[in-house]
């Protein structure tokens, strides 16, 4: 039973991770409908953003407080909204009206740019960095069950990020205007919605979450360099269509579902080896029974 | 430029001596050429440097001391920049261009293989410093080792964690990603298992992976004494970390991948208390060993050296004992002196070489202690 709870925290924690980053996946695609393929290097911008900004911001708020934490992660969320909406002004929206294979391919480029333009010894260095600790770490203990505060937090602060994300979409004005967008953006442009901001918009909101997951996931495993968001990115975006691309509850929820997949199947022994292998497996059975993800709905393809 | 060395070096010689001109070729009648390459730049600059360092400063003090045969050694190093095809390109060069007697080089076991068929069939003696990998030796028998190889670190790992740390139920964690990562773990398994200790968990990872938890919290539950962990040092840092925070507070220990500044810069405090093996400390004690480290720190302003430049040090020291021996420089004679090398008194152990042209030599243990590499004890052969 320990075992059980042990990994489902691990799981959880993970699967939040995730789930950050997926929302970013899945609102882009919700307004432009093509895969921002860069999203993995903006969360590996923000775990960096935030290895140079703490020691600036450490004699000033002192170190391992929670006020430094705090301003360390919305600096870097701000930087990081700042790069994916220079990023999306710069690359995409000159290929708007081209066909969406240009901007898919775009995308993967301007990926490769960052991860290799991050590899140079004059820019980050290929080599992995020590990230500081930016809270303080006590470990709850409960019987032979371990929690991390760094899980707490990193749960905890997901929730919050995740109630904010449904409130700005569902209750705002922007948010309103971004559905508008999703829907039809044509008929949302006819209507007086400024869609080039309402696209800004949603890049600056994705690339933020991003950089906040990235600061969480270098919380676990202290150690960054420029390569570091593929993976976490690979899998948040498999969340994404898990959980029906386009759709944010679905993203959230896809997210949790690979994070604890992965978890619960690397800590078999015999089966560690096969965790992405089974499941991935399990993700493709998934959808061929549902195609449109866990929470999406089937849209016929409009002529 | 493909004459065959010992023509290309009788051709100096006559040259030489009829002309008296000695000054315009590389190669002087009164100097031995060396080669070395090594990864002065690029990603493994610092396992590199450190090496060429150790050959530097061998080569100096060989030729303060008189030389070898009346003559000075001549130490040419190319730059492989870490770079797949840059090794044989630079030994390519060394051999038919500089016309050296023999190769020093290099630590990653990829590019001593690159380098080693050239040597080979060109026979030129080559001596690698501190690839482990068995493969690299079994290319020829022109070519050497200063090191152990895995089989024995895994073998030194199992007998340490039975007897030293009196662990009797052990979990291994492998690196799937990585042939050294594996074939230390199946060393390590064997020896543990003849020593009459027990495997109770078997876990794998990917290189590079950023997520343990599932593993290390299916390792807990095992309830093992010790953790086996044979790979690298950014991977074991993390995994040492999160070990802790999901309560497995065990011993871990490792291999020679551990040895690296960034395993306490990135592990920190969850590193503290953990082992691994090597090839060399400057603690080890011994009379050679202390006065390496003392020429080392005055040649290099007070820097400490570590295992690859020891073992830098003695590749070119048992190069120039084995042509000392052979009493000429040419590649038979000295290949066959390299071979029959015995008991040789080296700053990193007693070094004698084996059938296979590795060294049997003992190997080292240290612990992480105050974010600093402590020395514990050496396991003999």
């Amino acid at each position: 039973m320990d075992w059980f709870l042990q990994q489902l925290i691990n799981g959880l924690a993970l699967g939040a991770i995730y789930a950050l980053i997926a929302l970013g996946y899945t609102m882009v695609y919700g307004v432009l409908r093509f895969i921002n393929f860069a999203h993995s290097d903006v969360l590996m911008l923000g775990a960096f953003s935030a290895f140079y900004l703490t020691p600036i911001i450490v004699p000033m708020l002192g170190a391992q407080t929670v006020w430094t934490a705090l301003a360390v992660i919305l600096l870097s969320a701000a930087i990081c909204a700042v790069i994916g909406m220079t990023i999306e002004f710069l690359a995409y929206r000159p290929l708007r009206k081209r066909p969406r294979l240009t901007v898919l391919i775009t995308a993967i480029g301007v990926s490769l740019f960052l991860e290799f333009t991050g590899q140079h010894e004059k820019v980050f260095g290929a080599a992995t960095k020590p990230f500081p600790t930016l809270l303080p770490k006590r470990d709850l203990i409960f019987g032979a069950l371990h929690i991390s505060s760094n899980d707490l937090v990193v749960l905890a602060l997901t929730a919050v990020l995740l109630v904010a994300m449904w409130f700005i979409v569902q209750r705002t004005k922007i948010g309103m205007a971004m559905r508008a967008v999703s829907y039809n953006e044509q008929a949302a442009a006819l209507m007086g919605v400024n869609v080039n901001a309402v696209i800004s918009f949603t890049f600056g909101l994705g690339s933020a979450l991003a950089a906040v997951a990235g600061i969480f996931y270098a919380m676990r495993a202290p150690g960054i360099e420029p390569l570091m968001g593929v993976q976490p990115g690979l899998r948040a975006f498999i969340a994404a269509v898990l959980g029906g691309i386009g759709n944010l509850p679905g993203a959230a929820l896809g997210g949790i579902v690979l994070g604890l997949l992965e978890t619960f199947f690397g800590g078999m022994p015999g089966l560690s080896n096969y965790r992405d292998g089974i499941a991935f497996a399990l993700l493709i059975l998934i959808l061929l029974f549902r195609p449109a993800g866990l929470l999406g709905k089937l849209q016929m393809e409009k002529v | 430029m493909l004459m065959k060395r010992p023509l290309l070096f009788s051709a100096l010689v006559l040259t030489a001596a009829v002309l008296g001109l000695a000054g315009c070729q590389k190669t002087a009648t009164d100097e031995i050429a060396v080669g070395e390459f090594a990864s002065l730049t690029g990603k493994e600059a610092t396992f590199g440097i450190s090496s060429h360092e150790g050959t530097v400063l061998a080569v100096e003090e060989i030729n303060a001391a008189g030389g070898v045969l009346g003559k000075k050694f001549k130490l040419l190093t190319e730059d492989n920049q870490s770079k797949a095809g840059e090794s044989a390109n630079a030994v390519n060069k060394l051999i038919a261009k500089d016309g050296v007697i023999a190769i020093l080089g290099e630590v990653a076991s990829s590019r001593s293989l690159e380098a080693a068929p050239i040597c080979q069939s060109n026979k030129t003696p080559q001596i690698s410093p501190s690839s482990t990998n068995p493969k690299v030796t079994e290319t020829g028998d022109y070519i050497f080792r200063v090191c152990f190889i895995d089989p024995f670190q895994g073998t030194v790992m199992a007998n340490f964690a039975k007897k030293t740390l009196k662990a009797q139920k052990v979990a291994v964690f492998t690196d799937v990603k990585s042939d050294y990562s594996k074939g230390l773990a199946k060393f390590f398994k064997e020896g543990f298992l003849k020593a009459g200790g027990q495997i109770v968990a078997e876990l794998d990872y990917n290189g590079g992976d950023k997520d343990f938890k599932g593993q290390l919290t299916a390792i807990k539950s095992a309830n093992p004494d010790g953790v086996f962990v044979p790979g690298y040092y950014t991977d074991a840092a993390l995994i040492c970390i999160q070990a802790k925070e999901v309560g497995l507070t065990v011993p871990m220990f490792g291999g020679d991948g551990w040895e690296s500044d960034k395993l306490t810069e990135i592990g920190k405090e969850a590193v503290e208390g953990n082992y691994f093996s090597t090839h060399y400390s400057p603690d080890a004690g011994g009379e050679k060993g202390k006065a390496f480290v003392e020429a080392y720190k005055k040649r290099y302003k007070g820097k400490l050296p570590d295992a690859m430049a020891a073992l830098g040090y003695d590749s070119a020291l048992i190069l120039a004992d084995a042509i000392q021996r052979a009493g000429s420089t040419d590649g038979d004679k000295v290949r066959a002196m390299l071979a029959a090398t015995k008991d040789f008194d080296a700053v990193t152990g007693k070094i004698t070489i084996n059938g296979q042209r590795d060294a049997d030599k003992a190997a080292v243990i240290l612990k992480v202690k105050d974010g600093k590499f402590a020395y514990v004890e050496t396991v003999a052969p």
